[in-house]
Formats: structure tokens, sequence, C-alpha cells
């Protein structure tokens, strides 16, 4: 049943999404591409949207994950399933377990969580761009006009961050892109 | 103003204005719930930051159910929780009615196809932060760079492995040192 593959699934994200929303996007990758239910340009598209839009990114990717599947149900329990993990955790640290995330045990666990998100986000992105860039390993060819964007980007988040001091916000970098995409992509 | 009703509007309040998401929303969050509306303080507000870094989740989430805890027990929390999750929740759903038609605009899709490059960079430069934060040991090290490698494997070789479990490995080999090195005392715990 959709509505209970979709609750197992955003639970799973939810349980593991250490890291913050970056930290989570590789899982909700795999949970969306496993199942089927949104390709993976889509989901890129959705991942710019979820960063445009207010609120915590994974909330607005479980949102419109949801909502593709299975209407306003659909999106209603994705967003909750997103949700309870942290919120049950947060209430028990809190209420219960004042001590739990001092227990050296529990910080040997996080110890090795944690490294291994920042490898898993490194290597999504990775993946992401250069697929983006020469599409996939049994079929390499170089699409011009992703390099060009590629390079535009890059370009002007360094710039930025070297006569700025900070670095470029990423709505911007999206504006940035979507200018890009229009020229790029319209000659 | 009722308690309740107040927290669920302040947090609907800041979900609606803050973009971005995590970091961006800790100093609006400070900005409210700390300085403007006392509800916590300044050292709760760091120690649940420190909690919301090596718990899942969404920081903003957090910090929601945390203060709305504190106010008014756990229906402060669900109705804080809730008022962070309503307007985003709102305005997504409105944007995936519409989503699907937009995109047959030629010049939309095109720069959606500029978009879905800067999601990648986007991607990419989360994970450089993260590791210019990262603890310089051995271990994590050893544990970022082989799971670096392993992901990018099972994406270029569609293995059938979820980054999940690559988690799981990676939790049990580090309290796996962890334990037969007699489970030593670590100074500043909080990092890893």
């Amino acid at each position: 049943m959709i509505y209970l593959d979709l609750f197992l699934g955003f639970l799973k994200v939810g349980c593991f999404a250490f890291g913050g929303a970056y930290g989570a996007i590789p899982l909700i990758r795999d949970v969306v591409l496993s199942c089927g239910w949104l390709n993976e340009e889509m989901l890129a598209y959705m991942i710019a949207v979820s960063e445009s839009t207010p609120g915590p990114i994974m909330v607005n990717l479980a949102t419109y994950i949801g909502s593709s599947q299975a209407g306003f149900l659909g999106a209603v329990v994705a967003t909750l399933a997103v949700v309870f993990p942290s919120f049950v955790i947060i209430l028990l640290v809190t209420a219960l377990l004042k001590t739990a995330m001092k227990n050296r045990y529990v910080q040997a666990v996080v110890r090795g969580l944690k490294p291994c998100v920042i490898g898993i986000v490194l290597a999504t992105g990775v993946y992401m761009i250069f697929g983006n860039c020469f599409g996939s390993i049994t079929a390499v060819a170089c699409n011009v006009r992703a390099i060009a964007i590629t390079a535009i980007l890059a370009a002007s988040m360094l710039a930025y961050k070297h006569a700025a001091k900070k670095k470029l916000s990423p709505i911007l970098v999206i504006v940035i892109s979507a200018a890009a995409g229009i020229v790029v992509y319209g000659i | 103003m009722n308690i309740l009703l107040d927290l669920f509007l302040t947090f609907a309040k800041i979900g609606l204005f803050t973009f971005g998401g995590g970091y961006a929303m800790i100093s609006i969050i400070e900005n409210i719930c700390v300085e403007r509306k006392q509800w916590i303080t300044h050292d709760e507000m760091m120690n649940i930051t420190v909690i919301a870094e090596s718990t899942p989740g969404p920081i903003a989430i957090n910090c929601a159910t945390f203060t709305g805890y504190k106010k008014a027990g756990v229906i402060g929390a669900l109705v804080a929780t809730l008022g962070m999750i309503v307007p985003s929740f709102a305005v997504i759903f409105l944007v995936s009615m519409f989503f699907d038609h937009i995109l047959e605009l030629t010049i939309i899709a095109n720069a959606f196809k500029g978009i879905k490059i800067a999601v990648g960079i986007l991607i990419l430069d989360a994970a450089m932060t993260m590791m210019k934060k990262m603890n310089k040991k051995k271990l994590p090290r050893a544990i970022m760079v082989f799971s670096a490698m392993a992901m990018l494997c099972i994406n270029v070789f569609s293995w059938n492995f979820s980054s999940i479990s690559l988690m799981l490995i990676a939790a049990v080999v580090s309290l796996t040192i962890f334990v037969l090195n007699g489970a030593p005392d670590q100074k500043g715990g909080e990092k890893a």
C-alpha cells in the first residue's frame, strides 16, 4: 500500500538523517529511486524547489514526494513520518534521558556516523555533477552545455567568496543557475 | 495570549519566513525564543544545538520540539513542531499541484536544467563545509574516505546497498574500535 510505503520510507529517512538537510538528501534519493517514485531529474528539481521555498528542506521534500505519489493524504503521511523520529528522540532526551547524549558509547556511535554521512554526501555530490556533465559510466558523453553551466556556477561561487569573504547563498546559486539554464539551453 | 496558540503562531512564523533550512534558522529561533519571548535561556539554546548535531532530523524541528516541551510539556512540543511544519507543508503542497504544468513551458524547463546542475554543486559544497569542521583524527577520516568510495561505487555500479546500511556499518566499526581501546574518556567528546 502506497501510504504504508511512504510512511516507512520516510520514517527510515527521519531516523538516519544526521547532518541536516544535505545529510538527508542521499537517503531520500535512495528511498525515492528504489521505490521508483521520482526519477533522478525530477528529484533534483524538487531539491532546488525545497531550497527556494521556506521551511526545513527535509520536510519540503517529504511533502512534495508524498503529494506526487498519493495526493494530500500522502503528503501528510510522508511529512509526519520524516519528523516523527526526531520529535520522539528530542522528547526522550529532554524529558527522560538527560545524560544519554553524553554517554560515551552513544558518543562513539555518533563519532562513527558523522564522518560516514560526510562521505556519503561527498560521493552523492560528485556523482551528480559527473552525471550532469558526462552522463553515466556505461555511456560517457560530454554534455557541453552542462559543463558550461557548471563552470559558470563554480566561477561565480569562488569569485563571490573571494570578493565578499562569505559564501554565496544557496538561493542565489539557484537563481544564477536558472538564468544560465535559460541562456545556455535557449541558444 | 494562550501559550499553546503563541507557540504555534511563533513557530509558524519562523517556518514561513526562513529559507534554506538548518543553520539559517538557528539565529532566527535564537532571536525570537531566547531574546524576545524568553522561552528558553541562551545556554539551553546552545545545548539543544549540540544535541541536534548528534540526533537525526531537521535542526529546526529539534529546536521547536525542545522549546515547546519546556514551555508546555508534550502538548506544547507537539503544537510547536506542527507550527514549524504547517507553513512549508502548505507552500510545497500548492507548488506540487501545478509543478508539472509549469515545466511544460520551454523557458521554465530550461531554467530547471540549469538548476539541476546547481543542486549537485550545492551538495558537494555542503560536503566540503562539513569536511572542514570534521574531526581530523585518523579514524573519522578513514571512515569518511571509505564511506565516500563505497557510496560512489554503489551509485556508479547501481549496487543494491543502501546508504543506511553503510551508516550502520560505520557506527558498529566506531563502537567496536572504541570498546577494543578500553572505552577511553574523550576530550571534547561532543566533537566528531
